[in-house]
C-alpha cells in the first residue's frame, strides 16, 4: 500500500468540528514558530457536510444579563444531570470567544437593531443567548470556515475519500487508511495524531433530519480500534420534523414565538409544560407530541398523524428576515407557505448524545486519538442536549482538538506502520468490493431502519429492545454474505454504502445494548417499564468497549461539581 | 396516498473503467414509478436501489449542501430541489426526464463530475477577512448594522454546487477565468463592512487578465443559480470597484509614501 507521510496531524470529517480542528492546528503552530502540516481527509467535500443543514444557532454567553452560572445549569438541567459539569464549564466559558472568533473570519451573524449580533430563545435556555445568522446558521459557520481554511496553505485537503481504518500501533494512533473514491486506491495516511470528526450515525434511522452521510464512520472506527464509546443509549430526537420527509424545520420557529397545537386548536403544551411551554427542551415536547398522537389529537395527513407548527402570527416580514428557510423548506418540500398556514411536523430522529468517549481535552482513551463534534461524548450534553450547544460544542470542541493534536504533534514522532495490518485491511476492502454473496445493502438498510424504529424509538421498552438486538445480530450475520452489483473502482458508492452499514450495524448493537442496561427513564431515554430516572442506580455513564465477539460495558461517574441532581420540572 | 406517477428516467452513463465501445456516454432508460411529491432525487434513488452501480453525489436533500447539481431535460437543478411531476417532458405518451451531468467539467463517473478547478478558484480570491487591527477573540464580536448585513446577503448564498460553472459560456471557453461563484464569493468579502483589506483584494481579484473582465455578461449564471446569488450582478459590482480602483489607488499610495515621509 502507498503511505502518505507528508502530514502531522490527520483530521478527519470537514464539518464544523473537523474545519475548527485544522485551523486551530495550524494557527497554534504557526503561534508557536514551528510549521505543522495538517491532512484533511472528509469522505465529501467540507461544505457537503451535515453541519449545513444545521439551523437554529449556537449557544454563547454574549449579554450583560447573562451568565455562564445560568447557561451551565440550564445544560445540566436539560440533560436530565447526566452531563458532565466540570465540562460544561469549560464549555460555556469558551463558546463567546468562539462567536467573537467566527465574527472576525466573517460569518454574517444577524444583528439586532444596534448592530450587536442577535440572540433569540431556545428551548430549555432560561433567557435569550443563541446566536444566529438567519435560519442557515450551520450553512454560514461552515463556509465561514472552509472559507478561511482557505487562507492556509498548510491544510491539505482530501475531499472524497473514505477512511476505513485507523490504524493503532502499541496503543497509539499512528495514521489511517483511506480510500481515494475517485480511483478506488487505498493508501496509508501517517500521522502523528489523529482527529476524528466525523458527526452522528443519525442514518440507522429511516425518518431522520440527517444527510445521508451521517453513518456514524467515525464513531465505529473508533470503537475497532480499541477506544471507548459513552452513552451510546441517548438518541435526542426532534419535534419539528417535517411529515413527510423528516427535514428539519428548526426550533428557532418556536424561539420566535411559533405555538404547537394538536388537530383540536388546544395548544397542548399547556397540559404538560405549562411554564416553558413550547420552549421545554426537546425531549420533553417530542414526548408530549408523541402522547397527543397516541391519544388521537393529531392531524391526520396522508404520511400519517402530526401537529401544526403554527408561525402565520409572526408575519411576513420578521419570517423572511429571522426564518427564511423554513418558508423555503415548507413551500418546496411540503407544499405550506407557513406565512398563511400551519406547518405539519411530527418527531424526528435528530442527534446523538452519545459517541466516542473524550475528556474535556478531546483525548479518547488511545493515545494520539482525538474526536470532537457530534461523532464525540465530550459529556456536555448528557441524556438530552439543548437546541443551539452542539454548534457551540463543534467550535469550542473542535478548537480543543486541533490545539490538543497539534501540541501532542509538535511533541511527539510518527511510527511506523505494520505491513500485515495495511494488507489486511487491503484484503477487506478487496473482498467486499468483490463480493457476490446473496443479501444486498439495499436490504439490509431497510431491514436496519425497520428494527430501529420499532425498538429504539421516543418510547422504549424492554422486550422491544431484546428483539431489537436479537434481529440486528441476525443482519450483523446476514451482512457477512453481502453481495455487491458494482464491482468497479471509480466511484463505486455501492462499496462505500456497504461500508457504512456495517458501521451502523455496530453501532445500532452499542446502543440497544446500552438501552436494556439503562433500567431508568432520563432524558431522551424513556422507557415504559421503568418510568422515572433512578440516580441511585443509574446516576453513570455507560461506556462500550470492543471484546472478543461481544461488547464490554463499564460503568463511569459523571462529574458533578454544584449541582446536585434535583427532579427537573418546567 | 396520492395517484401514481410513472417516469422515464433517461440517464446519461459514463464509466471510465468499461471497455470499448461501452465506454462512451450513453444515455440508459430507466422506468420509476412514484407520486406526486417524488422529488428527482428519490427517482435516482429508486434507479440505484434496482442499479447500484449508477454514481451521483446526494447528501442533505433539502437544498443546502450543494451536491447535486445535474441538467434536467437541460435545465441546472439540484436534484433533491425540483419535483418530477414540474420537469417531466410528455413524449410520445410517456413522462421523460433527461438527466445529464453537468457542463464545462470531466465526468468522473455517470452524474458525477470533477469540481476541483471550480473548488479551488475559490482559494484564489482570498474569501475571508483579515483584519489588520487583530482583535482577540476576546474583545467580543464587532459591529455591523443590518443595512450593512444587507449588502452581503444575496451573495453569502452561495452553496459551491458548481451549476454556474456548468453554465457560464466564457468559462467552458476558457478554463482560467476565474468564474462566477468564485467572482460572487470575492465580493461579498470585499463588500463585507468588516473587511479592512481596503483594496487590497479588489487588486488580487480584479488585477489579473484571467479575472472578472472575462465575464461577457452573458448572465447564465445568475439563471443557474438555485440559491439567487447572481453572480452576474456580483461581477458587475467588481468591475466597477476596480475601475474605481484604478483611479483612488495611484492617490492612495501617494498619499501612503508621504506619509512615510
Amino acid at each position: 500500500m502507498e503511505i502518505i507521510d507528508t502530514h502531522d496531524v490527520l483530521v478527519i470529517g470537514g464539518g464544523a468540528a473537523g474545519l475548527r480542528a485544522a485551523i486551530a492546528a495550524v494557527e497554534l503552530a504557526e503561534e508557536k514558530g514551528e510549521t505543522l502540516s495538517v491532512g484533511l481527509i472528509s469522505k465529501v467535500y467540507p461544505v457537503r457536510s451535515h453541519t449545513v443543514s444545521a439551523e437554529g444557532g449556537a449557544s454563547a454567553v454574549l449579554r450583560d444579563y447573562d451568565t455562564y452560572e445560568s447557561h451551565a445549569f440550564d445544560t445540566i438541567k436539560g440533560s436530565d444531570y447526566l452531563a458532565d459539569q466540570d465540562v460544561v464549564d469549560f464549555f460555556v466559558h469558551d463558546a463567546p470567544k468562539e462567536i467573537s472568533q467566527l465574527e472576525q473570519w466573517g460569518c454574517p451573524w444577524s444583528r439586532d437593531e444596534k448592530g450587536e449580533v442577535a440572540v433569540r430563545a431556545f428551548g430549555g435556555m432560561s433567557v435569550k443567548r443563541t446566536v444566529y445568522a438567519a435560519d442557515k446558521t450551520g450553512f454560514y459557520m461552515l463556509h465561514s470556515m472552509f472559507e478561511r481554511s482557505l487562507k492556509h496553505e498548510n491544510i491539505v485537503r482530501y475531499d472524497e475519500w473514505y477512511v476505513s481504518k485507523v490504524l493503532v500501533e502499541d496503543g497509539r494512533a499512528v495514521g489511517v487508511v483511506a480510500m481515494n473514491q475517485r480511483d478506488g486506491k487505498e493508501i496509508a495516511f501517517k500521522g502523528k495524531a489523529v482527529i476524528l470528526c466525523t458527526g452522528g450515525a443519525g442514518r440507522m434511522f429511516k425518518f431522520t433530519t440527517n444527510g445521508k452521510i451521517k453513518t456514524g464512520d467515525g464513531m465505529s472506527l473508533a470503537l475497532r480500534a480499541g477506544a471507548s464509546l459513552k452513552d451510546m443509549e441517548f438518541v435526542q430526537f426532534h419535534p419539528t420534523g417535517l411529515v413527510r420527509t423528516g427535514i428539519l424545520i428548526t426550533e428557532g420557529a418556536r424561539g420566535e414565538g411559533g405555538y404547537l397545537y394538536n388537530k383540536e386548536g388546544e395548544r397542548f403544551l399547556e397540559n404538560y409544560y405549562p411554564k416553558m411551554m413550547e420552549l421545554a427542551p426537546r425531549d420533553l415536547i417530542s414526548r408530549a407530541i408523541t402522547a397527543e398522537i397516541e391519544a388521537g389529537r393529531g392531524v391526520e395527513t396522508p404520511y400519517g398523524p402530526c401537529v401544526n407548527l403554527d408561525i402565520t402570527h409572526l408575519g411576513e416580514k420578521l419570517i423572511d428576515e429571522r426564518l427564511p428557510l423554513v418558508r423555503e423548506i415548507s413551500m418546496d418540500y411540503q407544499a405550506v407557505d407557513p406565512v398563511k398556514e400551519p406547518i405539519p411536523v411530527r418527531p424526528v430522529m435528530h442527534y446523538f448524545m452519545g459517541g466516542i468517549h473524550t475528556n474535556v481535552k478531546t483525548e479518547t482513551t488511545i493515545q494520539g486519538l482525538y474526536a470532537s463534534g457530534e461523532t464525540a461524548c465530550v459529556g456536555m450534553h448528557g441524556a438530552n442536549r439543548l437546541g443551539s450547544n452542539s454548534l457551540s460544542e463543534c467550535l469550542v470542541f473542535g478548537r480543543v482538538s486541533g490545539e490538543e493534536a497539534a501540541k501532542f504533534a509538535m511533541a511527539s514522532s510518527k511510527v511506523e506502520f505494520d505491513n500485515e495490518s495495511l494488507k489486511e485491511e487491503t484484503q477487506r476492502l478487496d473482498k467486499l468490493r468483490k463480493s457476490t454473496g446473496k443479501e444486498t445493502v439495499v436490504d439490509l438498510l431497510n431491514a436496519l431502519h425497520d428494527v430501529m424504529e420499532e425498538a429504539a424509538g421516543i418510547i422504549r421498552d424492554e422486550q422491544r429492545l431484546k428483539d431489537g438486538l436479537v434481529h440486528i445480530k441476525t443482519l450483523q450475520d446476514r451482512y457477512e454474505n453481502i453481495g455487491l452489483k458494482d464491482h468497479g473502482k471509480v466511484f463505486n458508492s455501492e462499496l462505500i454504502s456497504a461500508l457504512e452499514l456495517g458501521h451502523m450495524l455496530e453501532l445500532a448493537e452499542c446502543l440497544l445494548t446500552a438501552a436494556i442496561e439503562r433500567k431508568e427513564s432520563r432524558g431522551s431515554h424513556v422507557r415504559t417499564d421503568y418510568e422515572v430516572r433512578d440516580d441511585e442506580q443509574f446516576l453513570h455513564h455507560i461506556m462500550i468497549t470492543k471484546g472478543e465477539n461481544r461488547l464490554n460495558l463499564n460503568k463511569m461517574p459523571v462529574m458533578i461539581t454544584q449541582w446536585q441532581p434535583k427532579e427537573r420540572k418546567y | 396516498m396520492s395517484e401514481d406517477f410513472k417516469y422515464t428516467f433517461r440517464i446519461k452513463r459514463y464509466n471510465p473503467e468499461e471497455k470499448g465501445l461501452k465506454q462512451a456516454p450513453h444515455y440508459v432508460d430507466y422506468e420509476v414509478e412514484g407520486d406526486a411529491d417524488m422529488t428527482l432525487l428519490d427517482g435516482l434513488n429508486k434507479v440505484q436501489s434496482d442499479d447500484p452501480t449508477l454514481a451521483f453525489r446526494w447528501s442533505c436533500r433539502m437544498g443546502i449542501c450543494g451536491s447535486d447539481g445535474m441538467l434536467v431535460n437541460g435545465q441546472p437543478v439540484l436534484a433533491c430541489s425540483v419535483f418530477c411531476k414540474d420537469v417531466a417532458k410528455k413524449k410520445q405518451g410517456r413522462l421523460e426526464i433527461e438527466v445529464d451531468p453537468m457542463r464545462n467539467m470531466p465526468i468522473l463517473k455517470d452524474l458525477i463530475t470533477d469540481i476541483d478547478d471550480p473548488m479551488d478558484k475559490m482559494r484564489a480570491v482570498a474569501p475571508y477577512l483579515d483584519r489588520m487591527d487583530k482583535d482577540g477573540p476576546e474583545d467580543g464580536p464587532g459591529k455591523q448594522s443590518k443595512k450593512q448585513l444587507e449588502r452581503i446577503k444575496k451573495t453569502s448564498q452561495c452553496v459551491k454546487c458548481m451549476l454556474c460553472y456548468s453554465a457560464c459560456p466564457v468559462y467552458g471557453q476558457d478554463k482560467d477565468f476565474v468564474g462566477p461563484a468564485a467572482s460572487a464569493l470575492a465580493y461579498r468579502y470585499t463588500a463585507d463592512s468588516r473587511d479592512d483589506q481596503g483594496g487590497g483584494r479588489v487588486d488580487k481579484v480584479i488585477g489579473k487578465e484571467d479575472s472578472v473582465w472575462g465575464c461577457s455578461f452573458v448572465g447564465e449564471c445568475s439563471v443557474a443559480c438555485p440559491k439567487r446569488v447572481d453572480p452576474a450582478q456580483a461581477v458587475q459590482r467588481l468591475k466597477v470597484m476596480g475601475a474605481l480602483r484604478l483611479v483612488t489607488k495611484p492617490i492612495s499610495d501617494m498619499i501612503k509614501k508621504r506619509k512615510k515621509k
